[in-house]
């Protein structure tokens, strides 16, 4: 157990986070000369990998600070790593498409950081208000990135939308916060998880209700149903590299929370089981029915992107170290190849006047070859096809859930997966058979574009090949805390 | 060179992906140089580690060696793993040694064929698989080799897939093949659930004390390996797809359905013959099998009109002769017969490929004759290999065929009647074979005035195997001279230490064999002798002296003339018995299990969905009170939950 009397103010701890914040900083004041303006993406990058250095130096010394509000153990440096590793490839792919959609602004670049910083807060620390702040920090640059393109009335919505619903969200979070102190005298989840049977019978009440409402606070930002109505409206609207962003990091640093908090924090609490299990089989069976009517890529992907977060509740149903490992790896996993299928709309996006319609793909084998084979590939790997990560994910999901007893959930999950099939492979069915009429005007390639499609194409088949590596990280973090 | 065993499947390989990928950029030259220098350089690295082999002590001559792990499940292992003993290593001799002839005589062959490049890559890619067979040292690789063999028979039988007749005798090929594979693989199922392994040195080791002898099992996964050979190696009921693999270039149908891989299914029961030794009852089946095919066959061989059919039924019928031997425990024979056979029989088929090449592709014997002169060197050595074959004293198959006969008579496993089939046999061969030589090369000169025109004798490139070959059918049979000879059988010597020298369990066998003495065997030795020299003679009067008596007998016995012709009219038996009531069994799975039964219920299921995903859509309204208000409910349902619990 971490020393819980540990002090110190040690600046070394949180050095990522002021990696990140120094970049956004100069970025920010490097506006008005226009001449800065333009290394803005450079600055953002350069942050991103000094803070990713220094996280790995991290790995594997575990320190708690600022009078135990810090904590640095291996569970935050590998979320850490993951949350830069996400926007560095968000940062790569979607410069391109801000310029070719006139609204690149050294703002994002900044905001981008600011928000990783945000989610970092929330994976380094084991109290309730810090991770509150870590939330702020990260939610509020996402709404600003989602209302970017200000000319367009869905990115205005959807900015609007997002800000609203996450204040509502926000807000219930905070309630929850409060009964959890008022009950408990504490918002230190070591003190709660060292105390839990002394909680006076009557907080008790008090006690499960705030923590039902913790975890709907962040149910939003991993967005299960009944808590994901904006997210389809916010992934279509929302500028497609800022869509990306939302579905891999924010929703990392809201399973990194839940798993904190509860995995670790609350992991007595019986009842809450069973609360996730309802989330789980709601999340992928509402995710993955409305995915399959949707005309709209970004649309189907938003769908998709919520019937995944009920993939990986399976795991907090189950609880135990092989379950939670096995979400970790699932959201690497997931990170992988939704980032290389986002990567390819916005390649396509590229092009005036597409709207990611699922009939625009018409044609896409015989113009872009191989960015129709990549495509499959990200498509059968959502989908959960081996020898794709997408399968290794779902199977050490649905291994762990068979060893917990959970048959029926994983029954259901299986089933699930194959109604996901469908959708998934009609986008490839699209791109490969049917026949379009006009020229397909190419794309060019940005040498980074192809880097980014080259790292999530070598990722989704080499970790589907050889997982052996990436599971023992997902273990290392689950383990920092047991 | 011993060390280096993977070498010698290597290179063929190596030849295939050259001429495979490479395929249509080469330069025809290129492409022979490739496909001939692999096959030949893996036929002198064989030829060293035979001669390695043969330095060693007869004990020890035993080379296992691993190149990595393939399957590690549980207690299942399975290695990409070669084995060089005696056996295996005159295997690859006579796999890289024939091929090698038959990859020269096939860049003459095929010189004028628009499919040069493709021929070349599926023959290395057919002599990689068949070394495979052959140097595995379990059952799984070598059923790797197994179906890489039956992959490229069915390539090569449909090479001229444009003709309808070829791309379907390759289909027949391939699919009768999948049936003895299937039985091949439950041997395999047995051999493992029992032994718990399938290497074979382990199985040969262990298989002793895991089954009882004459037991059951032994005998049901015995007999299930020999089913998958008979699919091989085209014995009955599994014969039928080699005459239609005629279909394919000849030189294919020496190297692959006469010389090499019809012989794996021998191969591999003298592979486990240590198995074979405890299953005295699957012995008899196979020799049963073995010697009624070889009748069989000789039979539909008298009257066949298309001289590579002809030597197609010969084939089966030499085949028949080595599993008799196999099943008589005379495995050293069977293993003898098949060197000399690959010798004479590939060199049988390339001088029909001679005939046939001279003759612009005419393939019945009607039309031909006389050719004698016009292709002398074709003729004399397609003379030798029918003195070979036919059992002519001092030539190879004479030693061979005749220490099987006597083996079916005298061995422990023995028994007159099965020494009969093969003897009547060896009457019928040596009167089918004179019949297509003196129908060929003799009499009349029956072909119309344009192809006589064209008649030419074969370039270098065709003949120089043709002449190889023939020394090895005369010479190549003199390494296993019987010992009434008074000479060592060096063939028996040398593959001693692979068989098992078991004798059979009291009790166990159930044939009385005869037995016999020095004198026995040379009067059945003399006798066969007589019968060929009759049936030559025979064969001599009817169809060099007088033609006309050939169709005044078939008129006469009409009947038993046209159910030889039609080959006993097996194929329209199976077309009747298996193949229709299949295909309507398919078309029933097809039109009304699948069409309206799975894919109703499937579409059923789709549509269904469909209909909930459009209903639930409409709470997707986009209004931010109706968002807020599932919210809120969501929120309500899941505390009263936390309270009530």
């Amino acid at each position: 157990m971490i020393d819980t009397t540990a002090a110190s103010i040690d600046f070394s701890i949180i050095a990522p986070e002021i990696a990140l914040l120094a970049a956004a900083f100069i970025i920010l004041v490097s506006v008005y000369n226009k001449k800065m303006r333009n290394l803005a993406p450079v600055i953002a990058t350069a942050g991103l990998l000094v803070s990713l250095l220094i996280a790995i130096e991290q790995m594997g010394n575990p320190k708690t600070g600022f009078f135990g509000m810090v904590t640095c153990d291996d569970f935050t440096v590998v979320f850490k790593i993951l949350f830069v590793i996400s926007s560095l490839l968000i940062l790569m792919f979607g410069r391109r498409y801000f310029v070719s959609k006139n609204i690149d602004r050294p703002e994002f670049y900044a905001l981008l950081c600011i928000s990783t910083m945000g989610m970092m807060v929330m994976a380094s620390t084991t109290d309730l208000v810090v991770i509150f702040l870590g939330l702020e920090i990260m939610s509020v640059p996402l709404y600003v990135m989602a209302g970017m393109d200000k000319r367009s009335l869905e990115s205005n919505e959807a900015g609007i939308k997002y800000l609203i619903m996450g204040a509502f969200a926000s807000g219930f979070l905070l309630m929850g916060i409060a009964f959890i102190f008022g009950s408990s005298g504490t918002t230190d989840l070591r003190r709660i998880a060292a105390d839990f049977q002394f909680i006076g019978e009557n907080y008790q009440l008090y006690f499960n209700a705030g923590a039902v409402l913790t975890l709907v606070g962040f149910a939003f930002k991993v967005a299960a149903v009944p808590f994901h109505s904006w997210v389809p409206d916010v992934y279509q609207g929302a500028p497609t590299p800022v869509t990306a962003f939302f579905s891999v990091g924010p929703k990392a640093a809201g399973f990194a929370a839940l798993l904190r908090i509860f995995n670790f924090g609350f992991e007595d609490m019986e009842f809450i089981s069973d609360i996730f299990w309802m989330l789980a089989v709601l999340t992928m069976t509402v995710g993955n029915i409305l995915a399959l009517r949707q005309g709209n890529i970004k649309r189907m992907l938003a769908y998709s992107s919520i019937a995944h977060a009920g993939y990986i509740l399976v795991a907090f149903a189950v609880g135990g170290s092989a379950a939670m490992s096995a979400a970790v790896f699932y959201l690497f996993a997931y990170g992988l190849f939704n980032l290389g299928s986002f990567a390819i709309i916005t390649q396509l996006e590229i092009r005036s006047g597409c709207k990611s319609e699922l009939s625009e793909l018409s044609g896409l084998s015989k113009a872009h070859p191989y960015l129709s084979a990549a495509l499959t590939v990200f498509m059968l790997a959502l989908a959960g096809f081996p020898p794709t990560v997408g399968f290794i994910g779902k199977f050490y999901l649905f291994t762990a859930a068979i060893d917990g007893g959970f048959i029926w959930l994983t029954i259901i999950g299986v089933l699930n997966s194959f109604i996901s099939v469908y959708y998934y492979l009609r986008v490839v069915k699209v791109s490969f058979l049917e026949k379009f009429e006009g020229t397909f005007v190419p794309v060019k390639y940005t040498p980074a574009m192809m880097a980014v499609l080259l790292i999530t194409l070598a990722g989704t088949l080499g970790l589907g090949i050889f997982p052996e590596k990436l599971l023992e990280i997902s273990r290392a973090a689950i383990f920092a805390f047991l | 060179m011993t060390e280096n065993i993977y070498w010698i499947p290597l290179l063929p390989l190596l030849g295939f992906l050259v001429n495979g990928l490479l395929l249509g950029k080469l330069p025809k030259r290129v492409v022979s140089l490739v496909a001939c220098g692999t096959v030949g350089g893996s036929f002198l690295l064989s030829l060293m580690s035979f001669l390695e082999l043969k330095a060693m002590p007869p004990d020890l001559r035993l080379i296992e060696q691993t190149l990595f792990s393939w399957i590690s499940s549980g207690d299942f292992h399975v290695n990409f793993g070669f084995l060089l003993d005696p056996l295996s290593s005159l295997m690859i001799l006579v796999v890289t040694g024939v091929g090698f002839l038959i990859h020269l005589y096939s860049v003459g062959y095929m010189s004028h064929d628009s499919g040069y490049g493709r021929y070349f890559a599926y023959l290395n890619l057919f002599t990689f698989s068949m070394l495979v067979l052959v140097l595995a040292d379990n059952f799984l690789f070598m059923f790797v080799g197994w179906e890489g063999v039956g992959l490229c028979s069915y390539l090569l039988i449909g090479f001229w897939f444009e003709k309808k007749s070829a791309s379907d005798a390759g289909k027949k090929a391939f699919i009768v093949n999948r049936i003895g594979d299937f039985g091949f693989l439950i041997g395999m199922f047995i051999i493992f659930w029992q032994v718990g392994s399938l290497d074979f040195m382990t199985v040969a080791a262990k298989a002793p004390e895991v089954f009882v002898a004459g037991g059951t099992l032994v005998t049901a996964a015995c007999i299930l390996l020999f089913v998958g050979a008979a699919g091989k190696s085209a014995q009955i009921p599994l014969y039928v797809w080699l005459p239609d693999a005629m279909e394919g270039p000849t030189p294919v149908s020496a190297l692959i359905h006469a010389a090499t891989m019809v012989t794996a299914g021998v191969y591999m029961i003298v592979r486990v013959n240590a198995m074979y030794i405890l299953a005295p009852d699957a012995l008899l089946v196979v020799a049963i099998v073995g010697g009624v095919t070889a009748l069989f066959a000789a039979t539909i061989g008298l009257v066949q009109n298309d001289i590579k059919r002809v030597l197609a039924y010969s084939t089966i019928s030499q085949l028949g002769y080595m599993f008799l031997a196999c099943g008589v425990a005379a495995f050293s024979a069977g293993i003898f017969h098949l060197m000399t056979h690959a010798f004479f029989k590939a060199l049988l088929f390339l001088g029909a490929g001679s005939v046939i090449h001279a003759m612009s592709g005419q393939q019945d014997m009607r039309y031909m004759g006389g050719l004698r002169k016009y292709l002398p060197i074709t003729f004399g050595t397609f003379f030798i290999a029918t003195l070979a074959i036919s059992g002519i004293p001092l030539m190879s198959g004479f030693f061979s065929k005749d220490e099987i006969l006597w083996k079916a008579f005298s061995s422990d496993y023995g028994h007159p009647i099965l020494w009969a089939l093969g003897f009547i046999t060896a009457g019928l061969t040596a009167f089918y074979m004179f019949r297509l030589l003196f129908l060929t090369f003799y009499g009349k000169e029956r072909m119309d005035e344009k192809t006589k025109s064209h008649i030419h004798e074969s370039p270098k490139f065709m003949t120089i195997p043709l002449m190889v070959l023939a020394v090895l059918a005369v010479v190549g049979g003199w390494i296993g001279m019987p010992h009434i000879f008074g000479v060592t059988n060096y063939f028996e010597a040398w593959l001693e230490p692979v068989i098992s020298s078991a004798k059979p369990a009291v009790g166990v066998h159930m044939l009385t064999s005869a037995g016999g003495d020095t004198a026995m065997e040379l009067m059945l030795m003399f006798s066969t002798v007589i019968l060929v020299g009759l049936a030559i003679f025979a064969a001599f009067k009817i169809y060099n002296k007088r033609p006309e008596v050939a169709d005044s007998l078939a008129d006469r016995f009409k009947t038993p003339h046209n159910v030889l012709l039609h080959k006993y009219y097996v194929d329209e038996f199976y077309g009747a018995v298996i193949v229709r009531p299949l295909i309507y069994f398919s078309l029933f799975l097809w039109k009304i299990m699948d069409v309206l039964f799975i894919d109703g219920l499937l579409n059923g299921l789709a549509k269904l969905y469909e209909g909930i995903s459009e209903t639930m859509r409409s709470v997707q309204t986009g209004r931010l009170r109706s968002y807020a208000t599932v919210f809120v409910i969501g929120v309500f349902i899941l505390i009263a939950y936390a309270v009530i619990e």
